[in-house]
């Protein structure tokens, strides 16, 4: 259950953006569409607790995050949202399995049996031991995925997961999102300028 | 995982960047301690050696090398002085006890000292196997001599004249060892002790050759003997010289016997002498009436010690405001370390956000970074330390035949490691408080 309402959101004079409300049931896709500079990261902050809106209130799984503190914030986006950054990043001092203990660590949650089922899942379990940088592009993107599901998240949200990607890998990283995402019992909000997503989210709100 | 791990993860991870920025505080920690141990090394071994000598009695000279060279044997002496000069000294009242040394011979660059064996007592010295030398030209050998030279009960040893190795080698007379002491953690550890005579004779073998000298060895058992009591005798001579002719006639061939001994005596000489007074207060006045009323010079230890450490101190007090320095500079050197390299994994702390943590657990990440790395340095610094404690100790032990072995931490150090961790929080405390203050989202959009 997520919900939005009046959100505004504002930089300076120049730069200040209002946003439609969202309604999404508990397991419903959404796809946010919109060309570069209108606002779609400052949503994305918004709905993560990165930022705080000057106005409006958002609503998620029964917990207005408007009304939380800072430190609350920060609990709550480590026990049930999950972030995929448009560049994959990575704690670049830790291996792979590291990298997951910690967001766990921070998330409250300890579970060695779930970041090896998860880097299975992703097929990228023989990589554990390697620390970021040793890994290809497309094992990046894969074990950032993993960072973002790893404490079982309610909501998994994707800024511009696809943007550089060719068509075919563009296909496979989005299903590889909403196949994640139901295997382990997420809803995917994705963020993105890329047209070519569209076919693959039945619920889509253009900005 | 937790925030301590990570820490250390960080600095694992880029080991020589660490060592880098760790660099002046591992240099000025390390000179400090270096400072402080070999002070409290070199203090500690010249004050065991003082313990018992109040007084050092010798040839006029520098009483600083009369010093050297009697108490702690890294110097030359100053002369010799006469038997007879230092027994007017010895009758003074004020003089609880004495001990003659006779030196200016080595083995091998050790020194062999005759003297009397209350010097034994002195250091507290015992036997660890043989006995104490009874006749002339037997030695006891110190610990660290015969450990090293791999000398054992029954050796001979040739010696040589002068302090050096490279002296003419008394080739015609032997020293046999008798005994070994056990480690005493003083001076005689490097000596080889020897009765007077055995030194006297060395060197009267030069000039009389060696058929008196066998002569001389029926008479040297009891030599220390009669000659406390020649005093006695000639009082008793007085007295009775009427009373009894018969023992008188005995007593006059002991006498003349007597008198031929004395009579050598007079041109034998020792080297210096070390006294102990009756009282701590004659320590200011007799001294003085030595050097004001006889040739002899005699020397306060204790004083000429802390003259030298006051020459010693200023060198090492300086020595020890660079380091502070130093340390100063490091604790710059730290925090713009930290600062670049919170810069370069900005994104890594926006990351490490949006993972949950904290802002106060992020800003405990950089400030535990930043201990860690002080803590560390501390310690690299006293093995830095106690490396260059060994290898001053190897110099001395070359030059002087000296040695400074102890490794324990001095409580100065302490405050050390107290100063480190204080630069540890200081450096950090920028860095910390820019990750604090850290605003994700326009890090995250940066990217």
């Amino acid at each position: 259950m997520i919900s939005t309402k009046g959100l505004n959101f504002k930089y300076n004079e120049q730069a200040s953006f209002s946003f439609p409300d969202i309604n999404l049931g508990i397991d419903e896709n959404l796809l946010i569409i919109g060309s570069s500079g209108i606002g779609k990261t400052t949503l994305l902050h918004l709905l993560a607790g990165l930022l705080e809106s000057n106005s409006g209130s958002i609503n998620l799984y029964g917990q207005d995050i408007s009304k939380l503190t800072q430190h609350q914030i920060d609990k709550f986006r480590g026990q049930n949202i999950g972030i995929v950054f448009q560049k994959p990043h990575f704690v670049n001092s830790l291996t792979v399995k590291e990298n997951l203990q910690l967001a766990q660590y921070l998330g409250n949650k300890k579970d060695q049996n779930r970041i090896i089922d998860i880097l299975s899942s992703l097929d990228i379990l023989d990589k554990e031991n390697k620390k970021p940088k040793k890994l290809s592009q497309g094992e990046k993107q894969r074990a950032s995925i993993a960072m973002a599901i790893v404490n079982s998240p309610k909501l998994i949200l994707a800024d511009e997961p696809t943007s550089s990607l060719d068509d075919e890998n563009c296909d496979r990283v989005i299903k590889l999102l909403k196949k994640q995402a139901s295997e382990f019992k997420a809803q995917l909000i994705v963020i993105t300028h890329d047209n070519r997503l569209k076919k693959h989210f039945k619920k889509s709100i253009k900005l | 995982m937790n925030i301590f791990k990570l820490s250390i993860k960080n600095i694992v991870s880029k080991p020589l960047n660490s060592i880098l920025s760790l660099a002046l505080l591992i240099f000025g920690i390390g000179i400090i301690s270096l400072m402080l141990q070999l002070n409290s090394l070199i203090k500690t071994q010249m004050d065991n050696n003082l313990k018992g000598i109040d007084m050092v009695v010798g040839a006029k000279g520098s009483p600083l090398q009369l010093i050297l060279s009697a108490v702690y044997h890294i110097d030359s002496p100053t002369g010799n002085i006469s038997v007879e000069d230092a027994k007017k000294i010895k009758n003074n009242r004020m003089v609880g006890s004495s001990i003659d040394l006779l030196y200016g011979d080595n083995y091998k660059g050790y020194r062999i000292v005759g003297t009397e064996q209350k010097f034994l007592d002195l250091y507290k010295a015992k036997i660890k196997e043989g006995r104490k030398w009874e006749n002339p030209f037997e030695v006891v050998v110190g610990s660290k001599i015969y450990s090293k030279l791999n000398i054992n009960i029954d050796d001979e040893l040739v010696s040589s004249h002068g302090l050096r190795e490279t002296g003419e080698e008394h080739a015609d007379q032997l020293f046999k060892v008798v005994g070994l002491l056990e480690p005493s953690n003083s001076v005689i550890d490097q000596l080889i002790v020897t009765s007077p005579q055995s030194i006297w004779d060395l060197h009267d073998d030069h000039d009389h050759g060696s058929e008196e000298h066998e002569e001389e060895h029926e008479h040297d058992e009891e030599h220390d003997h009669e000659h406390d009591e020649e005093h006695d005798h000639e009082h008793d001579e007085e007295h009775d010289h009427e009373h009894d002719e018969e023992h008188d006639h005995e007593h006059d061939e002991e006498h003349d016997h007597e008198y031929d001994e004395e009579h050598e005596h007079d041109d034998k000489e020792i080297t210096a002498m070390l006294i102990k007074f009756k009282s701590p207060m004659n320590i200011i006045q007799f001294p003085r009436q030595i050097n004001e009323d006889t040739n002899l010079q005699a020397a306060v230890p204790s004083y000429e010690i802390s003259r030298l450490f006051k020459l010693f101190g200023f060198g090492i007090e300086t020595l020890t405001y660079l380091a502070y320095l130093i340390i100063i500079v490091s604790a710059f050197s730290l925090f713009i370390n930290l600062f670049n390299s919170m810069r370069e994994r900005k994104y890594e702390m926006a990351l490490i956000r949006t993972l949950g943590s904290s802002r106060r657990q992020l800003s405990m990440m950089i400030i535990f970074e930043s201990l860690i790395l002080t803590t560390v340095g501390f310690f690299i610094g006293l093995l830095v330390s106690r490396l260059g404690v060994m290898f001053v100790s190897s110099l001395m032990e070359e030059s002087l035949n000296y040695n400074l072995k102890s490794f324990g931490i001095l409580n100065e150090e302490l405050w050390l490691l107290g100063l480190s961790i204080f630069i540890g929080l200081i450096s950090s405390i920028i860095p910390a408080l820019q990750v604090y203050n850290l605003n994700i989202s326009e890090t995250l959009a940066d990217e």
